[in-house]
């Protein structure tokens, strides 16, 4: 009898057609595999979304960086391209005395003091924003450093703030995530071992047939595949209603206003992807899990 | 063909289950394994499917030494073997049919041979017209036939019967044995496993007793009588 290696038609089938013949415990899996994933993607969009936002703040931040006083208008200006080369340095804008002064004086018109002020008791200026705030002190001291530049003036401690924020929100996510990861593989095996216990006579009569290990993982390893990829489908849209629902709520809320959310449809080909890679990792995973004390024959 | 060379099984709860047994089955043999309950003869059995491993001593099986086999070796020494239990173990939810093309797609036959061999084996064990029905339409005796086909159906070199009539009535039960002994003409060594005497009285076989861990008598052509050999 001619022996064959590797039969995918025959596993495709025995996988597709046994979820539907153990129906309720498939349903049971594909339920899991979707909230695990709506628990992670939640805290996911979460996460990238504090760092979309504390990315528009950081863009707020600035140094600035002061002429030397004996420099003229002109030859400040000429400083500009030298300011630009420097890396990290994302924009810098040329402030002169005059409208550094009105910059000044704009919500102090009643104090009368100012009013004869000249412009020359202030320097030209640049106003500088970066790319990267980690690197703000490198960036700074590089500008500090630049021939004709007198002073700078940096709020370090308000950089640091964003940087530490940042941080921790990434790394709290990554671990929550990681975690989650975790219990979910977890909870699919038990889910998937619930289903493989129903059918421990089938292997067993498998295995006293002379199967190999492989060939009765193989069907348990397209069903979990099927499955996590169901759970992964089905939570992308779940996902997607309610991050439309509570994008609704904080847009409405008055209080929230300022808060900006990234649109699903920028993220979704990124969602669908990870949903889908981690749905069939945990269903993949569960099952191998699962059906592996049950090889034991 | 098998061979046992001074076998003995330990379990890990400290039963000592075989104390030192040697037993030769050749190739075309009909034997009846025999002795009462604890005695040592599902130990056997498993020893000779690879459920278990011997503690100490050598085996051999259809040409492969289990003694020394690797996990991945012991789903190609279980093809030379058919393996038939008392309770059946069907799939409840295949047809007959179904339960012997699962057991050739275990081993990885095609669909055409599938196709050819399975209405062939159903006829050797007279359940040709009833393929497309489940185990449970089925009787105790059919349900056994059943089991028999399936152990046939990837053509082993010997067939093990542990306790095959154990759920039958005698009439089912002398059906079976026979059928078993139509096989074993065809020139497929059977080992059945048993306790009923009476049965195997009527079989002129070689009977080999089993008791307590070791093998008390080997008689070819011999008669099970339990309390001459007390």
């Amino acid at each position: 009898m001619k022996k064959r290696r590797f039969d995918a038609g025959y596993y495709f089938s025995e996988g597709f057609h046994s979820i539907f013949t153990h129906g309720f415990m498939s349903f049971a899996a594909v339920c899991m595999i979707v909230a695990c994933l709506l628990i992670m993607g939640s805290f996911s969009l979460v996460a990238v979304n504090l760092d979309h936002m504390l990315g528009d703040l950081e863009k707020e931040n600035e140094f600035l960086a002061y002429v030397d006083d004996s420099y003229s208008e002109e030859d400040a200006r000429a400083l500009q391209t030298k300011l630009e080369a420097i890396p990290n340095v994302a924009q810098v804008t040329f402030v002169t005395r005059a409208e550094a002064l009105d910059e000044f004086k704009a919500g102090r018109e009643e104090n009368p003091l100012l009013d004869d002020l000249p412009a020359t008791v202030l320097r030209d200026r640049y106003r500088i924003h970066v790319d990267d705030i980690e690197q703000l002190k490198e960036t700074s001291d590089q500008v500090a450093q630049v021939e004709g530049i007198a002073d700078i003036s940096v709020a370090y401690e308000i950089a640091q703030g964003f940087v530490l924020v940042r941080n921790i929100a990434t790394g709290v996510a990554v671990v929550l995530i990681a975690i989650l990861v975790v219990v979910s593989l977890f909870i699919i095996a038990n889910t998937i071992k619930l289903a493989t216990f129903y059918r421990r006579e089938e292997i067993a009569i498998m295995k006293m047939c002379g199967a190999t290990n492989a060939f009765v993982q193989w069907p348990f390893v397209v069903e979990g595949f099927l499955l996590g990829l169901t759970g992964a489908l089905f939570a992308f849209f779940a996902q997607w209603g309610i991050y439309e629902m509570v994008g609704k709520v904080i847009v409405q809320g008055n209080g929230l206003s300022l808060l900006t959310m990234l649109s699903y449809g920028s993220m979704a080909g990124t969602i669908l992807a990870v949903f889908c890679g981690t749905g069939m990792l945990i269903g993949v995973g569960g099952s191998l899990i699962a059906i592996h004390k049950f090889l034991q024959v | 063909m098998i061979r046992l060379i001074d076998v003995f099984k330990e379990y890990d709860n400290g039963t000592k289950a075989l104390k030192g047994v040697n037993l030769r089955i050749d190739d075309g043999e009909f034997v009846f394994l025999v002795g009462p309950s604890g005695s040592g003869k599902s130990t056997v059995i498993k020893l000779i499917t690879g459920e278990i491993a011997a503690t100490e001593g050598r085996l051999m099986v259809n040409g492969y030494s289990l003694s020394n086999i690797s996990p991945r070796q012991i789903p190609y020494m279980r093809r030379t073997l058919g393996i038939i239990f008392q309770d059946f173990r069907l799939i409840e939810k295949k047809t007959v049919y179904e339960n012997l093309s699962f057991a050739m797609r275990a081993i990885g036959a095609s669909p055409r041979e599938v196709r050819r061999r399975i209405p062939y084996v159903l006829q050797l064990v007279g359940l040709e017209q009833k393929a497309d029905r489940y185990p449970g339409q089925l009787s105790g005796g059919e349900q056994q036939r059943v089991a028999i086909a399936r152990a046939l159906v990837n053509n082993p070199s010997m067939i093990i019967a542990d306790e095959p009539t154990g759920n039958l009535d005698p009439q089912r039960s002398l059906e079976i044995m026979s059928l078993l002994e139509r096989i074993n003409e065809l020139g497929t060594t059977v080992l059945v496993v048993t306790h009923e005497k009476n049965l195997v009285n009527l079989f002129s076989k070689r009977v080999v007793a089993i008791e307590n861990g070791r093998i008390i008598s080997d008689e070819t052509g011999g008669y099970y009588n339990e309390e001459e050999k007390v």
